[in-house]
């Protein structure tokens, strides 16, 4: 019962952000968006672990956290630099 | 004693599930994108971390509840790193934070919004 | 060499609440895993105080329920701003003096900043924070000082990592 609460909570949430990152307007609120989402995907994940009886997949959960952390840092940075290596300007932001 | 633990845990939830939605509706109310970050904010921390504090006490003490503490200790040290780095992109890429008494030496330019999509 | 045993005992560690198996062979398997790991993050350079901050634990413990208490706290505030039909938002930039004695205390406060909504750090000039603020509350909030004064205290400035910075630096985390 709790459990279904929770994953209905976090389907209408995902709506939300998922009309945030088709409405734009800036890439920078489309990423911040999907990072939401991301956050989100990880919380239905349990919680659906939780609803199916089958908690091993918070092992799903723990992985697609730290694929959602390292994927929004490369496409920051992507977006920032238009490229993954050392900045092409010389400048002294190198590292994010 | 259950019961207790019980109360507590759907309690949790209840709360973390009202925060989930209402930082979705910062995400999508809120007026610029620095702004935003404050709703994205508020899904990263109270909301996923009181649903999963919740599902650690219908769990009880294995490895379930165990993996469940690191994904909360997982999500609260990588959210404010994701959000720096995003911070640091869209100042680098000319969006400027929207304020109502800019300080004299932050330049506010252009409105909030650039034109990159 | 302090450093890199109790990474490869958190590590270690973590195998084991992870797999669940305690045979032979996955145990040993698992030592060779974290072997490799910890050699690996040798060569990379990054086992160090600041990649692994053991000194910092005991007083971490003391840290982190008062952060927790911030962070409901200013939740509440923003999730009330935000419902609100109005949005009685006001957002500014304001700066903040960061007075950490290290580089690690300072990523520890803007992260602090950032992971209580209502606040995040945008950028860092060496010890002046640039903070976005959603709310005139959350920035006077902040400006009292009572987060830095809490870090600076669980950090020991005058520790065996006193600040050894030698250009302009920026980001933090």
């Amino acid at each position: 019962m709790m459990f279904s609460v929770a994953a209905i909570a976090v389907l209408v949430t995902m709506v939300l952000t998922i009309y945030r990152a088709i409405k734009g307007p800036t890439v920078y609120d489309r990423i911040l968006a999907v990072n939401a989402f991301g956050t989100l995907t990880v919380v239905l994940i349990a919680v659906y672990g939780f609803l199916s009886g089958r908690p091993e997949f918070l092992d799903l959960a723990l992985v697609y956290a730290l694929i959602n952390f390292i994927g929004t840092i490369a496409v920051s940075k992507y977006v920032e630099f238009s490229h993954m290596g050392r900045p092409s300007g010389g400048d002294e932001l190198g590292d994010i | 004693m259950e019961m207790l633990l019980d109360a507590i845990s759907w309690l949790l939830i209840l709360v973390g599930s009202v925060f989930l939605v209402v930082g979705g509706i910062g995400v999508v109310r809120l007026p610029d994108m620095f702004a935003r970050m404050h709703g994205a904010g508020i899904i990263d921390t109270l909301g996923a971390g009181a649903v999963l504090i919740g599902l650690i006490f219908q769990a009880g003490l294995n490895i379930v509840s165990v993996k469940l503490v690191l994904i909360v200790v997982f999500i609260l040290f990588t959210s404010p790193t994701t959000t720096h780095a995003l911070a640091r992109a869209a100042l680098n890429g000319g969006v400027r934070p929207r304020v109502e008494a800019p300080p004299e030496d932050a330049p506010t330019g252009g409105g909030g919004e650039s034109s990159k999509t | 060499m302090l450093h890199a045993l109790s990474l490869g005992l958190v590590l270690y560690c973590l195998w084991l609440l992870l797999s669940g198996y305690f045979e032979v062979l996955l145990l040993s398997l698992g030592g060779l895993s974290v072997i490799a790991i910890v050699w690996i993050a040798h060569r990379m350079d990054v086992i160090d105080h600041e990649g692994h901050p053991i000194h910092l634990t005991a007083r971490a413990f003391l840290y982190w329920p008062w952060l927790t208490a911030e962070i409901v706290k200013s939740n509440i505030d923003v999730a009330k701003v935000i419902i609100q039909r109005k949005m009685p938002i006001s957002p500014s930039v304001i700066e903040v003096k960061a007075t950490q004695g290290t580089e690690l205390g300072q990523v520890i406060f803007a992260n602090s900043i950032t992971l209580t909504p209502g606040t995040v750090t945008i950028a860092i000039d060496r010890d002046i924070m640039v903070v976005h603020a959603l709310t005139r509350e959350a920035a006077e909030g902040l400006q009292t000082g009572v987060m830095d004064g809490r870090v600076t205290a669980m950090e020991a400035h005058k520790g065996p990592y006193a600040r050894s910075r030698t250009g302009p630096e920026g980001g933090a985390g």
